[in-house]
């Protein structure tokens, strides 16, 4: 049955936590949403550009009434929670209605804090904070002439500007003696300042309001020097408060905001806090970016699949009035501990800030050019040092030089703040779905979705890609010439129609080629036999003949024979065994294999299954994309510097993991010390014993392309190395590429990402159990065929001497 | 001209190839999907490749040594690469299998 799901709070943070939850699992929960605002979630942030009459109230809705219906989600909008019952698991509201609950999410954003002077409640004195706020104000403007705003902060500068432009007289009243302080530091805001009065703001700083006066409805502000001004619309933005009594009353520890831990969870079982109402880390974010990486999070610990926790955020701001460009992140002031680096042209007011803190990048303030403000908090949060910043960073932007910045950003930066969205998604976005429009990037990847700030970015983006550069994403990896199509497009296919022949694949898919290739034909028949363990028979005829006749075809069509010995460690009869045979069937060569175990080479093709009767040994799939070899050194047992049981646990994991098909060849060590004389830092899986654990390297390679493997993580005991590298394993096989070495595979998806599948508790569960599926359906094809005359028939056998007979 | 009985079609699995020696020759027999059967001399043109263990696709074998194309009907080895085996006329009687030399 399903899980029921409450959601308390209709806004950007809690509806997109709903949407992630909805991506992880979508049959998890029976969702019910309360929202106070009679109004379907709508982009709260772009209710300066609706002020400012750039947008209008239709167009920022983010999920319309429709999209609930479709994701079978029970809207109540305009509906309040008043009671909480953690006891009963039950909500109720203020028209009397009562929903239980499982699992409680809180996302009640924040009020807007209005000072505690005489005439706040005056007609004509508003907030800025939802649409009915904004509403409020453009009908005013139809009749009044003089606005003051209170708060000379961002969402009072928008708002100010907004007013400027419904016609109205605008006068900022600020209590500091610069603007947005929490935001900038002097030199910038004075520039600020300059620019906004430039546009026709008037600004009186240094004033702490005293009252607001007037008679029926507001008609004047007057301050503690004594001295007043004359206002027909008073707009407080001085700052907000989570929105918390609802959470206190219900016994929930709260602080300034509902405390929450790294995983969103408050002090009650069951009951999460999200957005602009929780406090994490003693730190209330009223910033979207924070908040959606937070739903990230809470999405994933809800549907069982804790992954990272949520540690905190650095933000950066931007402010949105056109015609000033201000960013700031991080810690932008100078103070006690930090340097900086500063450009300012005074005559184009352009000023730039780069805050350093022990050699490291913390913070930026930029003021009249802010295209690289991206790229400086990409490095901000990397923590990059001060060497990684290129100068021409500082530089005063060229007049032809933007388009080439977002083509020297790498993949990997961040393009939309809001959103977390990369160059690289949106650029295989573009290509993938062909898109051409900032709004399709927008439905796509989400960039863009939320204060458009980078709306001009992903419209050079669009235009570079279309261009010059569309190439290099255009060019889609497919599994050969015989298709259009990828890998991944093949798999969920194969998956979704459950395609069960190599040659069903082909045939339902518009294959070019009717019969396939070389290529395609074995890639298919090893995901086949990745997806169906156990149901999928591989298809002689689809397999290279390697693989076919499980030993490796020679120069000269002759085979070798290798069989298993188990970690390199084999017994005097073992040896007499394999001497025996090879004298036997005059066996041309006997080469001992830097796998550590034996090679007979220059079989003929009939002679296999005998020679394999005769050994009586498994076969060591010297042929196969498989496991091969786990090498091992000596060890503790007779070496002086061991300090584990590496022979010991190389047969193991090769006991284990035999037979395992792979997308290419696995190959494994491990050694006793970090001298390392198995050379485990060049296989696919490497170990490497230290006193008390073992430390489990993955991704190298000796071979074609030299490559270093990465340490993975250091655990204690053996039965972890088993698990561990069971479920690398079987996270290869699902997600490579067939025919990708581990040490591409590693580089294409990124250390960090395998250790965060392999890592989370509940996913490596399920890669063990996929792979113990697969591993219980493998058995000894060596032995297979001795026992299958019908095997050695068609495959090993040819059809021998023929005499010619003339003809006339 | 010769004629050689090489065995019966039911000794030919579809796409599998077999091979047959007559004297000093050594031919590739297969059986296409669609049932057709060609003999080339079983040496790949690039460095003697064992063609019969190719992976037959349609009228091509791809060679096991170094995965050469070559065409079944006529022997030519595909672009880009250079080179021609030798091909045998076929003939298929009452399940009974014979190469023109
Ligand atoms: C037998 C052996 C050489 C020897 O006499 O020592 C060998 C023989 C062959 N290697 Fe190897 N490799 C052998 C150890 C290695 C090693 C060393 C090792 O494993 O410690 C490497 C580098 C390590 C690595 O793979 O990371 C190695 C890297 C290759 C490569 C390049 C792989 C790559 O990803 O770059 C190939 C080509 C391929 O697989 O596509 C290859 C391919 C081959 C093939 C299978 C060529 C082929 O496709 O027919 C050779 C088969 C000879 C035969 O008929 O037996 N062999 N080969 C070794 C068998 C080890 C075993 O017991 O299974
Ligand atoms: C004008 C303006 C401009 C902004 N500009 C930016 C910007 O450029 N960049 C940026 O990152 N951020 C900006 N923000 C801030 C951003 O909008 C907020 O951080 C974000 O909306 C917070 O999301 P939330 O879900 O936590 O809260 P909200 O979006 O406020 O949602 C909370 C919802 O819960 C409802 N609710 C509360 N209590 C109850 C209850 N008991 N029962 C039912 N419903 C309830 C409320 O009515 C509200 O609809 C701006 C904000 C404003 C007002
Ligand atoms: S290095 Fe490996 S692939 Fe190359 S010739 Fe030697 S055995 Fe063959
Ligand atoms: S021998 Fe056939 S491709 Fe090289």
């Amino acid at each position: 049955m399903k899980r029921k799901l409450v959601l308390i709070g209709n806004g950007m943070a809690g509806v997109r936590c709903i949407e992630e939850i909805l991506k992880l699992d979508r049959e998890a929960f029976e969702i019910t949403i309360f929202g106070s605002e009679p109004h379907p979630n709508y982009n709260r942030i772009l209710l300066s550009k609706v002020l400012q009459g750039d947008t209008s109230i239709d167009e920022i809705t983010l999920n319309s009434w429709e999209w609930y219906e479709r994701n079978g989600i029970r809207l109540f909008a305009g509906e309040t929670v008043t009671e909480v019952d953690s006891e009963r698991r039950l909500v109720r509201t203020d028209r009397g209605r009562v929903v239980e609950y499982d699992e409680l999410i809180f996302a009640t954003g924040s009020n807007p804090f209005i000072l505690p002077v005489p005439g706040a409640d005056l007609p004509g004195v508003t907030a800025f904070r939802d649409i009915q706020d904004c509403e409020r104000m453009i009908e005013y403007a139809k009749t009044y002439k003089k606005a003051a705003v209170i708060g000379g902060g961002l969402l009072g500068l928008e708002a100010a500007r907004g007013l400027l432009n419904l016609g109205m007289d605008v006068d900022v009243i600020h209590i500091f003696d610069y603007l947005m302080e929490r935001q900038l530091d002097p030199t910038a805001s004075k520039l600020l300042q300059r620019e906004l009065e430039k546009q026709g703001m008037n600004f009186l700083l240094r004033k702490e309001t005293a009252e607001l006066f007037g008679n029926g409805r507001v008609e004047g502000v007057r301050f503690k020097d004594g001295t007043s001004i004359a206002a027909d619309l008073v707009v407080m933005a001085v700052g907000i408060r989570p929105n918390v009594e609802l959470a206190r009353k219900s016994g929930i520890e709260v602080n300034r905001g509902i405390v929450v831990n790294d995983y969103l969870e408050t002090s009650v079982p069951h009951i999460y806090a999200v957005g602009e109402c929780a406090e994490h880390r003693g730190v209330v974010y009223g910033l979207v970016a924070p908040l959606y990486e937070q739903g990230k999070v809470l999405a994933q610990a809800i549907c069982g699949r804790k992954g990272k926790p949520y540690e905190g955020s650095v933000v950066s701001t931007q402010l949105k009035v056109s015609g000033v460009d201000v960013f700031s992140a991080g810690e932008f002031m100078d103070v006690e501990g930090t340097e900086s680096i500063k450009l300012y042209d005074e005559a184009r007011s352009v000023y730039k800030k780069v805050v350093v803190r022990e050699g490291k990048i913390v913070g930026a303030v930029l003021f009249g050019d802010t295209s690289e403000g991206r790229k400086l908090f990409d490095m901000i949060q990397r923590g990059d040092s001060l060497e990684a910043l290129s100068l021409s960073l500082l530089t005063p932007a060229s007049s032809g030089g933007k388009g080439s910045l977002v083509a020297a950003m790498a993949d990997t930066d961040v393009v939309c703040g809001c959103n977390g969205v990369t160059k690289g998604a949106i650029c295989q976005a573009i290509a993938e779905h062909g898109l051409k429009t900032v709004a399709e990037v927008r439905d796509y990847t989400n960039a863009s979705r939320s204060c458009g700030g980078c709306k001009g970015l992903v419209a050079e983006l669009l235009e570079h890609m279309l261009g010059e550069e569309a190439n290099r994403y255009t060019v889609k990896e497919t599994i050969c010439g015989c298709t259009d199509l990828s890998r991944e497009e093949v798999l969920e296919a194969i998956e979704q129609r459950r395609l069960m022949t190599v040659k069903e694949v082909m045939s339902v898919l518009g294959w070019k080629n009717e019969e396939g290739c070389s290529k395609c034909r074995p890639a298919l028949n090893y995901y086949l036999g990745m997806l169906y363990p156990g149901e999928y028979d591989e298809e002689a005829e689809s397999l290279f003949v390697n693989e076919r006749l499980h030993a490796n075809i020679q120069a000269d069509g002759t085979y070798s024979v290798v069989p298993r010995i188990y970690g390199g460690v084999t017994t005097a009869e073992q040896l007499r065994n394999i001497a025996d045979v090879a004298e036997k069937y005059n066996v041309p060569m006997i080469k001992i294999t830097g796998g550590q175990r034996i090679d007979l080479l220059g079989v003929k093709k009939e002679d296999l299954p005998r020679i394999w009767a005769d050994l009586g040994m498994p076969s060591g799939y010297a042929y196969a994309k498989a496991l091969r070899t786990v090498k091992t050194c000596v060890g503790k047992q007779f070496c002086r510097f061991g300090t584990q049981d590496s022979t010991g646990l190389g047969i193991r994991m090769e006991q284990t993991f035999e037979r395992l098909k792979t997308p290419h060849k696995v190959k494994m060590a491990v050694s006793a010390c970090p001298r390392n004389c198995a050379e485990s830092g060049i296989k696919d899986v490497g170990i490497v014993g230290v006193e008390g654990g073992w430390e489990i390297y993955v991704g190298g390679n000796g071979g074609t392309h030299l490559r270093a493997a990465d340490l993975l993580c250091t655990v204690k005991t053996e039965d972890e190395v088993i698990e561990m590298t069971g479920a690398f394993l079987q996270y290869y096989r699902e997600s490579a590429h067939y025919l990708e070495r581990t040490s591409k595979w590693v580089e294409r998806v990124g250390l960090e990402h395998i250790r965060e599948v392999l890592f989370d508790v509940e996913t490596r569960r399920a890669l063990l159990e996929r792979l113990h599926k697969a591993l219980s359906a493998t058995k000894d094809p060596w032995r297979d065929i001795v026992e299958n005359e019908r095997l050695q028939q068609m495959l090993f056998r040819d059809i021998g001497d023929k005499e010619p007979v003339p003809v006339e | 001209m010769m004629r050689v009985e090489v065995g019966t079609i039911e000794q030919l699995p579809k796409r599998l190839g077999k091979c047959v020696r007559i004297g000093a020759l050594e031919l590739a027999l297969f059986r296409t999907g669609e049932d057709r059967v060609y003999a080339v001399e079983n040496r790949c043109p690039h460095k003697g490749g064992d063609l019969s263990q190719g992976i037959v696709s349609g009228e091509y074998v791809f060679c096991p040594l170094h995965d050469w194309k070559i065409c079944l009907r006529d022997g030519q080895a595909q672009a880009p690469d250079e080179g021609c085996v030798k091909t045998y006329r076929v003939a298929v009687e009452d399940g009974c299998v014979y190469v023109e030399l």
